[in-house]
């Protein structure tokens, strides 16, 4: 049995990291290109979700290099995500593409399927070793999110975006070729400071814009065109709303104890989203308006094309935008989104931050005079 | 150059202009009716231009020259330190951006402006990057910036900018003289100047009559406009049943100010005053069934098809007013040779498509990597697939 997963930014650094500790045969899939994305436009139904074209490429492409074994997250709420391995699982075998889908659902509902499944994939391992292995794959998300995060920092900061860019990789490979929990502490110190050297610019008060949306478009760089990195370039101080382990640590550990782990924001977005809405929907809204009140210049809103619970969320977000005088900027993207386009947007809205900024300093300075 | 039409796609109709392009000037088109500021130059009507805008007389004026490429038209005008246009320039990109850029460059040379006089070059557009290495350009503007910045030189209380151009269309909200919300299609062909041109030639309609004919019409046939396939496919079918060619006329400007009222501008709050611009706006059909949809006057400025480029024009100015220095190359780059060469990465399955920008020989710059591997000039040499221009 040889097992891979579908790529969402640095997932498959702790994930074949936990597999490969509990002794299972990985295959990570080649990063996604262009052609994992021809690969999944073409086998996928038209309508689908982008995610889902860009998994189906992964699959194939790991199919290619052997892997017969697919472990897949499962999700719960109205949205379409729920269906996704059911999907795919059909139309691997349709192309004759010989995989078994395993589909591990948060731990929502049946506690006992998703342990049978488990248990089916580790084996004759312990408990212990289940445990053990989760505790060094967690220790990977933590070292992974502080590299972005430094990289956010950095970008801005840094004489050519291509330094940062290179440290980053360079960091990321310490990470993931660490063996053990200190080789890991280790990579994440050095990878840090590697990063963060190179901010050779001193910046006093940097535009900071925030960014919220679909968790896929929003960990995968291949989805959102690199669009840290074009903000970074531009200047940007970018704060993502949602890193790796956030997302474990409020929907898979805190939701199996059933503790609500983004209450804040759950609160933030009451008054406009009292509803959950599916998939992120409802966190879109309450960030952007925690965003706000940390009084961030702007927030960018990534999506994929017709993604439901985001859709609900862009036609809330102009009243908070309003409300809270911050400014929104919406994101979709597809298969069909052009680079270029998205460039053109993301300098146009960075110009307007930058005139808006210089407009109020400029009407503080008037009513000032205006006081004396 | 010669165009068969008579008018650039892309426009929507330069209604009842035809008379107006210069038979010997066939590549550019001329707007008449300069409202607030003085004419161009061309060739063949310098006599009727204000003195002002002799370029003999006003030899020591310092001017700041504007280039806006789109993938339909390449707009070029040079406009003086008051904001004054004193040249414009519209010509088809027809895919090649570079010669498109050095004809402009050209015929504002033929004009008699020389170099001295240049303080500044901005330019904007899709193809704003390379136009900017090709004229050596003072500022790199995207077009929404450009277009709010020239709609707001027009009419500086604008509070909504509908743009509709040949490749495009875009809304800038304005509050206050600054833009604080904007979205752009660029996907949808519903929703811009070319998809009008293709179905004027269908009903057989020169473009430039386009708007008039729509101004006739009492009773609009509604066309069903969300997308572009099915706009057409319904308008052959009112055509097929009948209707009058001025009411589906009519209907096709309602279809695509509805298409745009619910595909761009969602969500945004569309206040007076509006100005209206682009290679659209000339149409007066668009005009009026804009006014009527959104209940308030819609301006159209008198350049309204070369507003990125004054954008760019006025950006420059900024630009170069604490150095007072320029990059500008001169009106040489019309002469001097550029090649564009383009071959795919073959280091990863992206495959990026690579160019590289040439003078005489000269590595210029080169883009269009996704990891930054080609930014700069390495030692090795990549395998080379196709070479063009
Ligand atoms: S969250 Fe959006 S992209 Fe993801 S499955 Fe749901 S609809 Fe699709
Ligand atoms: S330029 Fe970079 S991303 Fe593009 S094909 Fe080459 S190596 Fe791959």
């Amino acid at each position: 049995m040889k097992v891979t997963f579908p790529h969402m930014g640095y997932l498959w650094i702790p994930v074949s990291a936990l597999l490969r500790k509990l002794g299972l045969d990985v295959v990570v899939p080649p990063p996604i290109t262009r052609r994992t994305l021809s690969l999944g436009v073409q086998h996928a139904p038209e309508f689908a979700c982008f995610p889902l074209k860009l998994n189906l490429g992964n699959f194939m492409e790991a199919y290619e290099r052997g892997a017969d074994t697919i472990i897949m997250a499962g999700g719960v709420g109205p949205c379409r995500f729920g269906y996704y391995a059911q999907v795919q699982q059909e139309i691997l075998w349709d192309l004759g593409y010989k995989m078994k889908m395993v589909v591990l659902e948060p731990p929502k509902g049946h506690w006992w399927g998703l342990w049978k499944r488990i248990r089916w994939l580790i084996g004759e391992r312990s408990v212990r070793d289940l445990w053990r292995a989760l505790g060094f794959a967690w220790h990977k998300f933590v070292a992974l999110d502080a590299i972005e995060r430094a990289a956010c920092w950095a970008r801005p900061r840094a004489a050519a975006p291509r330094d940062v860019r290179r440290a980053v990789e360079t960091a990321v490979r310490w990470v993931h070729e660490a063996e053990t929990a200190d080789q890991v502490r280790e990579a994440r110190e050095e990878g840090v400071s590697l990063v963060r050297s190179h901010a050779v610019r001193s910046l006093r008060d940097p535009l900071k814009v925030g960014i919220v949306g679909e968790i896929y478009t929003l960990l995968e760089p291949f989805a959102n065109y690199r669009l840290e990195e074009k903000l970074g370039a531009l200047g940007v101080e970018v704060d993502r709303s949602l890193y790796l382990s956030d997302w474990i640590r409020a929907h898979v550990v805190l939701d199996a104890l059933r503790v609500s782990g983004e209450h804040e924001v759950k609160q933030a977005a009451q008054p406009y989203a009292p509803h959950f809405v599916g998939g992120h929907g409802q966190d879109t809204v309450g960030r952007t308006v925690l965003y706000a009140r940390h009084g961030f210049d702007g927030v960018i809103q990534v999506m994929p094309f017709t993604c439901m619970p985001e859709i609900v969320a862009q036609s809330i977000l102009p009243r908070v935008a309003h409300d809270y005088g911050i400014a929104v900027l919406t994101l979709i993207v597809d298969e069909h989104s052009a680079d270029a386009g998205i460039q053109t947007r993301l300098e146009a809205f960075v110009d307007l931050l930058r005139r808006r900024r210089s407009k109020k300093k400029h009407d503080a300075v008037a009513r000032a005079q205006a006081g004396k | 150059m010669v165009r068969e039409g008579g008018f650039p796609p892309g426009t929507g109709a330069m209604l009842g202009r035809t008379a107006l392009i210069p038979s010997s000037l066939s590549h550019y088109v001329k707007r008449p009716e300069r409202r607030s500021k003085p004419g161009s130059v061309h060739k063949d009507d310098k006599e009727k231009n204000s003195r002002d805008n002799e370029p003999g007389d006003a030899a020591m004026r310092k001017l700041y020259l504007g280039v806006d490429v789109g993938s339909v038209s390449t707009n070029l005008v040079l406009m003086d330190g008051s904001g004054t246009v004193v040249a414009d320039v519209y010509l088809l990109t027809r895919g090649r951006p570079i010669q498109a850029i050095q004809e402009g460059i050209r015929l504002l040379a033929a004009q008699g402006w020389d170099d001295a006089q240049v303080a500044g070059a901005g330019t904007t557009g899709s193809g704003r990057l390379l136009a900017g290495v090709i004229v050596g350009a003072d500022v790199i503007k995207n077009e929404i910036t450009a277009h709010a910045v020239a709609a707001l030189e027009m009419v500086p209380d604008v509070r909504t900018v509908l743009e509709i151009g040949g490749q495009d269309s875009k809304i800038i909200i304005i509050r206050d003289g600054v833009v604080v919300d904007f979205a752009m299609n660029t996907v949808c062909a519903a929703g811009t100047g070319s998809f009008l041109d293709r179905q004027a030639a269908r009903l057989n309609i020169p473009i430039e009559e386009f708007g008039a004919l729509a101004l006739k019409s009492n009773s609009p046939v509604r066309i069903a406009g969300r997308c572009a396939v099915f706009a057409e496919s319904d308008m052959i079918h009112k055509q097929q049943v009948g209707y009058p060619v001025e009411d589906i006329v009519r209907g096709l400007c309602e279809a695509l100010v509805r298409n745009y009222l619910n595909n761009v501008a969602k969500g945004k709050e569309i206040l007076p005053p509006v100005v209206f611009q682009g290679g659209v706006a000339c149409n007066v059909g668009m005009k009026r069934a804009f006014e009527e949809a959104l209940g308030v006057e819609v301006m159209v400025p008198p350049y309204a098809t070369v507003m990125g480029a004054i954008g760019a024009a006025i950006l420059a100015k900024e630009a170069t007013g604490a150095t007072g220095r320029t990059r500008f190359r001169g009106f040489q780059v019309a002469s001097v040779r550029y090649d564009t060469e383009s071959f795919e990465c073959e280091h990863c399955p992206n495959g990026c498509e690579i160019v590289c920008i040439k003078m005489e020989g000269q590595l210029l710059a080169r883009w269009g990597s996704r990891c930054g591997r080609w930014d700069t000039v390495p030692e090795e040499q990549p395998v080379r697939r196709e070479a063009s221009g």
